[in-house]
């Protein structure tokens, strides 16, 4: 079939036919053959492939639960039960789906840490960063809508406290508050639109991934050291070296999620999610969704709603600006003996912030998410920028093969 | 070089631990009395359900919970899971009567239940359940155990749990002194006490009994799938134990010729 003037690239004359008409066979060669790796990467540098996978599960999964499940609020609760009970291995597809999307924030908190402290989002992968923030942004969405669907206690309770920080917009909050909700309240127009969102947001994530992928393959991945790549002998072959290693890391995060999926599937579940939803009973206290829970908390620090709702937005939205915040040249924390103990407690902050966010926001948590909220903003705002100043960094090693022969990858 | 690097893992811990250490303890004194914990057959990683237990629990729960509470996730038919014949639950369920309709001539009718029937709920709606029950509403019951914070251990301990309330307590009008229940009041009067439900096995009905049965029942009612869950869950772990293995010796070797 193939035109005897035809290139003849690779032994095969099926790849070569496809090849000449549609180059994907030398792209997948190109960007997962032979893309290169920095040597010293060590398995944070895995995460972002098991994000991707993560999202791949939670697509599939999400697309049979969508086969068996009716966005109405008079059978929402029953449907979902009835996928637990009736659909063959419907838990399954349930269990794997909803503690899926808690792993998929665990996965990508860890994978944005080890950006920050390696200076991953420095010069020249600062759109990278902005786009793995869209889709940080996205997720967040994604993740409330499909919390709305069980239609129990903490997704009506939840989706009413969510949609009503819009009506703090002052002038057209409360129109864009019904203009969200569909109505007055949340209720079955909201539950609709909240299944067509929740079905469609994950395949626009999936387009910013492919973005924030290829993005980084334009100028490499960054490395434990910071440093660029300077010849052949810094790096490995993605396939076989880097595959590995990934796939080693797929197994670990396999053991782990199977014993929760398995073992506790609920552990990570509101109780009260299990009371189908009612307008008429307030829960004692609404919690968010645990890997939501820090910006909860920044929310709830202020006694003001409209403040509240900005500082929990700008929380977010000050990522998006972090490449330009940081005024040091030098990526990796390895080598900023100052700077790194506050990025340390930057995420030993976050943890705490996202504590108290699942507490009540009285007495001492709300004092201690305050603290926190300081820190947050001023280890942006005022430490990131400063200490780059003043910091003097450590030696930079002169290459990247260096680091590795000394063995170290950290 | 080593030795500082593990130093300061070990500095960052210790930094970590400090923030954490003082509010989880904090959590700990701050939170209500512990609910004490029961030995139950389906906990663990092996756990599986007692079948002769829940088959006593569910003559309980026909005999004395049904009253009140409906079960409305749940089939007749789900009934052979637990060790019924088809026979059984085919006389199991026509002794409930269903509306069923309309037949031919426009008119509704009732007839017995079926085994592809759910459970018939003991009130009409909820406005009778509730005007029925001075105001309160029994909840239904199908998935109880994973709608409450330590479902088996709580339900069991409130089935036990009621008691003179203690002096100065001032109980509401038509309202039962509870230990476990949030408030201490509960709407429901003890519904379990020694010996209200003979058993068909000739197993000691004490109320501990009773109450350790029919929680049982409604734990399997909760989560019908935990045998297979958990048989599967060990399997998929071994899966993924042995291949990272296999995984990490290829590493290693691949890795070795890297310098």
């Amino acid at each position: 079939m193939q035109n005897s003037s035809e290139p003849k690239k690779y032994k095969n004359s099926f790849l070569n036919w496809i090849e000449y008409r549609l180059p994907i066979v030398s792209y997948i060669e190109k960007e997962y053959g032979d893309y290169p790796m920095p040597k010293n990467c060590n398995y944070f540098w895995s995460f972002g492939a098991l994000a991707s996978i993560i999202l791949v599960i939670l697509i599939v999964s999400g697309i049979f639960l969508a086969m068996n499940y009716t966005p109405h609020t008079d059978m929402a609760f029953n449907s979902v039960e009835r996928i637990m009970r009736d659909v063959s291995y419907g838990w399954l597809l349930r269990y794997l789906h909803s503690n899926g999307a808690a792993f998929f924030f665990i996965v990508v908190y860890i994978h944005m840490l080890r950006s920050m402290y390696y200076g991953s989002y420095k010069y020249p992968r600062e759109l990278n960063w902005i786009l793995g923030v869209f889709i940080f942004l996205l997720m967040m969405a994604t993740s409330f809508l499909g919390y709305v669907l069980p239609w129990g206690q903490m997704s009506y309770w939840g989706a009413t406290v969510i949609t009503n920080l819009f009506s703090a917009i002052p002038l057209i909050g409360e129109g864009l508050k019904t203009w969200i909700l569909g109505d007055y309240t949340v209720g079955n127009a909201t539950l609709n639109r909240f299944f067509a969102l929740h079905y469609v947001l994950p395949f626009v994530i999936l387009g910013v991934v492919g973005l924030h992928v290829a993005a980084v393959h334009v100028h490499g991945s960054n490395n434990p050291a910071g440093i660029d790549i300077k010849s052949k002998d810094d790096t490995v072959k993605f396939f076989p070296y880097m595959l590995v290693k990934d796939t080693f890391m797929v197994c670990v995060f396999g053991v782990v999620i199977s014993a929760i999926i398995f073992f506790g599937p609920n552990l990570m579940a509101e109780v009260d999610n299990y009371i189908p939803a009612d307008p008429l009973v307030t829960p004692s206290h609404i919690v968010a969704n645990w890997y939501l829970a820090p910006f909860y908390a920044i929310l709830r620090a202020i006694p003001d709603k409209l403040g509240g709702v900005i500082l929990m937005f700008g929380a977010i939205a000050i990522l998006f600006i972090l490449p330009w915040l940081d005024s040091s040249k030098t990526r990796s924390c390895n080598y900023r003996p100052i700077y790194k103990w506050f990025m340390m407690l930057f995420f030993v902050n976050f943890f705490v912030l996202g504590y108290v966010g699942m507490m009540p926001a009285e007495g001492i948590y709300l004092l201690i998410a305050r603290i926190g909220l300081v820190y947050y903003f001023a280890f942006f705002l005022i430490i990131t920028p400063l200490i780059g100043k003043y910091e003097k960094p450590g030696h930079l090693p002169a290459s990247i093969r260096d680091v590795y022969i000394d063995g170290k990858n950290y | 070089m080593e030795k500082i690097i593990k130093m300061k893992i070990l500095r960052a811990l210790i930094l970590t631990l400090s923030f954490i250490i003082p509010i989880s303890s904090f959590a700990a004194g701050n939170s209500d009395q512990k609910i004490p914990k029961h030995e139950w057959s389906f906990t663990g990683l092996t756990g599986t359900f007692d079948k002769s237990a829940i088959q006593r629990g569910y003559k309980v729960y026909r005999e004395v919970c049904s009253g009140c509470h409906s079960m409305n996730l749940l089939y007749y038919r789900d009934l052979i899971d637990i060790g019924f014949s088809e026979d059984q639950i085919k006389a199991i369920a026509s002794d409930y009567t269903v509306i069923d309709g309309p037949n031919d001539e426009g008119e509704m009718f009732e007839r017995s239940a079926k085994p592809a029937d759910r459970f018939v709920s003991p009130y009409a709606n909820d406005q009778e359940a509730r005007i029925s029950n001075n105001g309160s509403y029994p909840p239904d019951l199908s998935v109880i155990v994973k709608a409450r914070k330590n479902g088996a251990d709580y339900l069991y301990n409130l089935l036990l749990g009621y008691d003179e309330p203690p002096q100065g307590f001032e109980l509401s009008e038509g309202m039962y002194y509870n230990k476990w229940y949030e408030g201490h009041q509960i709407a429901m009067a003890q519904p379990l006490d020694d010996e209200y439900v003979d058993y068909d096995d000739g197993t000691e009905n004490t109320l501990p009994q009773l109450a350790e049965d029919v929680v049982t029942f409604l734990a399997w009612s909760a989560e019908p799938e935990l045998e297979v869950r958990k048989n599967m869950g060990i399997k998929v772990i071994l899966f993924f134990l042995i291949t990272g293995l296999l995984f990490y010796l290829m590493k290693v070797r691949l890795w070795k010729d890297v310098s």
